[in-house]
């Protein structure tokens, strides 16, 4: 009985914390840079984009061919299918600068470059 | 066509290996082919599903409805998991002794357990595939055909992988094979539940905790068989985050704690009852 209490208290708290994370990270993802990418006849348009270090990032991308892509990429460490004639929304944190690349993963002949300066 | 047995061989490879493993799990449960059929075929269509209303999908919570749709359905495959493992656990002692017929019994009751695993674990795998299928048939019909073929190996490929571990597993002693399954099960639940972690931090619903530990990208990249080998088996991640890593043993340790609190609950019911 008492074991049940203990884990009701310990698993409100935990609610409590989660509740209080969200609300966090809600302002934080309103301070992300927008950069909006097109993805038509199997290719990005534009295909070499930048931003500046240390910011969010909030990628749109607006998928124009008649089939999904899935964008890609190992550096941003993210991976989103995008269905045909379709926008997907793609978060990337705070980054340092750098180069690093993104791609179609259903498409090989699809790459781009984000340059973080 | 070689692209499109990749794609599909490496998705139908990651729900082939548990499904292999549930096949292992459940191999003296009667009828079981008939659960884990269904499973497999909900899947399926689940996954068709998910692909056909995929745009819509996305649009949801401001364009993160994939990403929370894929933490939910890992959370629930966690939970269904790890609820097989405490179950056994409170009737181990039956599967360990000599009592097949009562340890058959047993492994009889989580089977919807683990028959829903397989559906999370064909529908996620599976929609991927769906899409990309989808694109094909609806490109231009000259290389559709050959995309296809690719397909059908790709398929046929990730099929036998799932044959490979089963038949791997089946080699193991009866004995040794409960213990072999229930840590494949406990890892594969915690690298689900990191794997829902790497989702919610993609769609900034998880912010704390989330700097990366390591690269381990030049060692084993994620990418690679091996690499996907031991991400679907253990959540093998090249670069996770400090809260991947903390839901990972947290996942561990609580299946742990779990399975040894009921166990000790039932031997001291035996002892009172005696």
């Amino acid at each position: 009985m008492s074991l049940a209490t203990d884990m009701t208290r310990k698993l409100s708290f935990a609610a409590v914390c989660a509740a209080a994370m969200l609300a966090a990270s809600a302002l934080q993802a309103q301070q992300a840079v927008q950069i909006q990418v097109t993805y038509s006849n199997g290719q990005f348009q534009p295909n070499q984009v930048s931003a500046l270090a240390d910011k969010p990032i909030v990628f749109r991308i607006k998928n124009l061919d008649g089939k999904a892509m899935e964008f890609e990429s190992k550096s941003l460490r993210v991976e989103k299918v995008i269905a045909a004639k379709s926008e997907g929304v793609v978060n990337v944190r705070a980054l340092k600068a750098g180069r690093y690349e993104f791609y179609d993963d259903f498409n090989e002949k699809a790459r781009g470059a984000l340059t973080v300066q | 066509m070689l692209a499109a047995l990749i794609i599909v061989f490496r998705e139908v490879f990651e729900a082939g290996l548990i499904v292999g493993i549930v096949l292992a799990v459940t191999r003296s449960v009667p009828r079981r082919n008939r659960w884990i059929g269904g499973g497999v075929l909900a899947g399926v269509v689940a996954a068709c599903l998910v692909a056909a209303f995929a745009g819509a999908l996305s649009q949801l919570f401001e364009g993160m409805g994939q990403e929370l749709f894929n933490a939910a359905i890992l959370a629930i495959a966690v939970i269904m998991l790890t609820w097989h493992n405490v179950w056994m656990a409170r009737h181990g002692k039956e599967i360990a002794g000599e009592m097949r017929a009562i340890g058959q019994a047993v492994a009889q009751g989580s089977k919807s357990l683990l028959a829903l695993a397989v559906v999370v674990a064909v529908l996620r795998e599976g929609s991927e595939v769906a899409l990309f299928l989808y694109g094909v048939v609806a490109s231009d019909g000259g290389s559709a055909a050959s995309l296809t073929l690719g397909g059908l190996m790709g398929l046929a490929l990730g099929v036998f992988v799932c044959l490979l571990t089963y038949f791997g597993l089946m080699r193991i002693p009866p004995r040794a094979l409960f213990a072999t399954t229930t840590v494949l099960i406990t890892l594969l639940a915690a690298g689900m539940a990191a794997q829902a972690v790497a989702f919610l931090e993609r769609a900034n619903w998880l912010m704390p905790l989330d700097t990366v530990l390591w690269d381990s990208n030049w060692l084993l990249s994620e990418s690679s068989i091996v690499g996907r080998a031991l991400h679907t088996l253990v959540g093998y991640t090249d670069q996770p985050t400090e809260m991947q890593l903390l839901i990972y043993v947290v996942v561990v340790l609580a299946t742990v704690m779990l399975m040894r609190l009921v166990g000790s609950e039932r031997r001291q019911h035996a002892v009172a009852s005696g």
